[in-house]
């Protein structure tokens, strides 16, 4: 789950990390008070998606006056932002920060994520920030520093110290800094964070740190245990079916084709959608129905489906091990009593009760194509749907 | 001859009187695994499927002599089974459990690295020697004994070509399911270093997919160490770019982790790559 920016520095700020002085608003009103509240000449404006890229994308603005700052304000929200990262469509805006803009002297980079090679936290520094990491990677690696950190002890103080002198800070900035690296990893393990990122990490001129931006994503598997971030979540950017099915307990990501996808397990359910790709169709969705799902919920998978104005045929693949084939079949024909079917649906069981499933679709009136192996699948799909 | 597990292996079962850990004793025990113990805090003295259950592993472990043990425990508790198993002396631990948050795991792994214990999974299928011992969730009936070893980060997929592979007559030597999470207990290489050592094992079906870099450290491995041939599919040609494709694991983050880079490096090290998933049971029929 991805956190808001400002949702995000709310957190660091209980960290004792500093951020700017700001707010949330959601009109040009609300943020031309906040403008006055702050006292300031000087103010930034920042969209909030979860997508990155908006500086580029216009999502962020600096205001010097009352009326700039209610312009842009309205300008912005409830307009959709496009970025390098969010498609063609954009995102609409519903909410902005207004900041007291700072004084930058320098931008740092540091971020803590996990690296799966060595199974421990990492922390990631470099005297470049205020652009993509991965930028600097590739044109100037000798400018990024890694710190491993051990999951059990923790972060030791002398990690933070060598963090903090490798972003060539000394004195009164380099005990800043050590302690904000502390803080930081505190917040990235109470949270179960997968990426705590601040980037710019900057300097002022007062011998000050701000995180002028931060990025934090949490692990869905923690969930169970952060009620207060689960709180905090959001479907505004995501689409009606990935909210139905998020909500329903599916695994489903919407895609751009036309051939609407049911599978048993997330490794079968990629393979489908290659598979369909080869044969030269393209997938509507990845949804992995799961391991144990009783045929009520199989039946709002179908519904999911069945109900996508984009779906033009329907391809059914279930390799039956925990989950049975009749719980499938009896799905289906419920979903199709409830919300119909028009479109050409195929149907490839194997595995666990194939025949008594088997036998319920044969026993129904639907008008199904049976194939046989998985590539007979592939293939009937995507002639049936280029007919 | 097979790898890890085999007829004689004594195993209990930790979470056994949950739902699925109920089922999937039955289907086990069907296919002859030796399940001598289940345990269930607060259960001790009760019984599933004529097993008796005890409060602890210690306690199962002392009464039975197992030394592998596989755990159907929920989330929120499935760290703390394992690290219970390896403390009451299992020295093979095989972790069902989908849905474990990443920090737990990394302070499991951490504390493992200090002992000389194996953990497969966590959010695997399980392992399996054909004819011998099933530990895990997978079909039984698809697999046949056989030479090809099986290693994958997913469940369902490995069904699939398991069953490619004993349609055609090629049986298995045992199959391994590593686990769809950011951190697993076993990786592509532990596996594969198993299988090369392995005098039943003839050739190696390797299945992984998208995100981080298991299968390109795998390619590595393979292209100094390994004489047997290796037969790949890797999964996610078209997933889109920063989603999670249900497994945790599965996600290409700032264009690393694709399946283009996995190809190639597992090519450069002699695999045979197939990019349709339905020509694995052919391809290996080809290859040995």
């Amino acid at each position: 789950m991805k956190l808001y920016e400002y949702q995000a520095k709310e957190i660091l700020h209980k960290y004792d990390i500093e951020v700017p002085n700001g707010e949330v608003v959601t009109d040009a009103e609300a943020a031309a008070q906040v403008y006055s509240h702050l006292g300031t000449n000087r103010c930034v404006i920042k969209a909030q998606i979860l997508a990155g890229g908006r500086g580029k994308g216009g999502g962020i603005k600096v205001a010097k006056t009352l009326e700039e700052v209610k312009r842009y304000t309205s300008e912005i929200i409830g307009s959709p932002l496009i970025t390098a990262q969010t498609g063609k469509k954009g995102v609409r805006v519903n909410e902005i920060l207004i900041e007291e803009a700072v004084d930058i002297k320098e931008e740092l980079y540091l971020a803590i994520s996990i690296d799966r090679s060595t199974s421990t936290p990492i922390i990631i520094g470099s005297t470049e920030g205020g652009v993509e990491i991965e930028e600097v990677s590739s044109k100037t690696p000798q400018k990024i520093f890694k710190e491993r950190i051990n999951p059990i002890l923790g972060i030791h103080g002398f990690q933070a110290r060598r963090i903090a002198h490798k972003l060539n800070l000394s004195g009164l900035l380099l005990t800043k800094a050590t302690n904000l690296v502390l803080n930081l990893y505190k917040a990235f393990v109470e949270n179960d964070c997968s990426l705590l990122e601040i980037n710019p990490l900057v300097l002022t001129s007062k011998e000050e740190i701000f995180a002028l931006d931060v990025k934090m994503d949490i692990d869905d598997n923690a969930l169970f245990r952060h009620k207060e971030l689960l709180k905090m979540r959001d479907f505004s950017e995501v689409s009606r079916s990935e909210r139905k099915a998020a909500e329903l307990g599916l695994s489903y990501i919407g895609l751009e084709g036309n051939i609407g996808c049911l599978v048993n397990g997330a490794g079968l359910a990629m393979a489908t959608m290659d598979i369909i790709k080869l044969y030269g169709g393209n997938p509507a969705n990845f949804l992995d129905v799961g391991g144990d799902a009783p045929v009520d919920k199989v039946t709002d998978a179908f519904e999911l489906i069945f109900t996508d104005p984009k779906v033009k045929g329907v391809l059914v693949n279930i390799f039956g091990g925990i989950m049975k084939c009749d719980v499938i079949a009896e799905g289906i024909n419920q979903a199709v009593k409830e919300v119909g079917i028009n479109v050409p649906l195929v149907v490839r069981l194997e595995g666990t009760n194939v025949k008594t499933a088997k036998k319920i679709l044969d026993d129904s009136t639907l008008n199904i194509i049976f194939a046989e192996s998985m590539k007979d699948a592939a293939e009937k799909i995507v002639k049936a749907v280029n007919k | 001859m097979s790898i890890l597990i085999n007829k004689d292996t004594k195993v209990i079962c930790q979470g056994i009187t949950g739902n699925s850990g109920r089922f999937h004793t039955r289907h086990m025990l069907e296919y002859g695994t030796k399940i001598l113990a289940g345990v269930t805090p607060g259960k001790g003295g009760s019984q599933v499927y004529g097993i008796p259950v005890f409060d602890s592993v210690k306690e199962a472990v002392e009464k039975t002599e197992c030394d592998t043990s596989i755990i159907y425990v929920p989330a929120p508790f499935a760290a703390d089974a394992i690290i219970e198993a390896v403390e009451a002396g299992i020295k093979l631990i095989i972790c069902i459990t989908e849905g474990i948050p990443t920090i737990d795991m990394l302070r499991v792994k951490a504390y493992l690295t200090t002992k000389i214990i194996r953990l497969i999974g966590p959010n695997c299928p399980g392992i399996i020697t054909p004819g011998e011992s099933k530990i895990g969730i997978m079909p039984g009936y698809i697999h046949t004994p056989g030479t090809v070893g099986v290693v994958s980060r997913s469940g369902t997929l490995t069904y699939e070509a398991v069953w490619q592979l004993t349609k055609r007559n090629i049986g298995q030597s045992t199959c391994i399911g590593i686990g769809g999470d950011p951190v697993i207990g076993t990786s592509f290489i532990d596996v594969l270093k198993l299988f090369q050592e392995d005098n039943g094992t003839k050739a190696i079906v390797l299945i992984g997919e998208i995100g981080g870099s298991a299968e390109e450290e795998a390619a590595e491995f393979i292209k100094q160490e390994m004489t047997k041939p290796v037969i790949s599919f890797i999964a996610g040609l078209t997933a889109p770019e920063g989603k999670r494709m249900g497994h945790a694991g599965a996600i290409i983050a700032s264009g690393k982790g694709t399946v283009e880079e996995k190809i190639y490096c597992l090519r450069d090290a002699n695999v045979t790559v197939v990019n349709n998933p339905a020509d694995i049971g052919e391809t290996v029929a080809k290859c040995i």
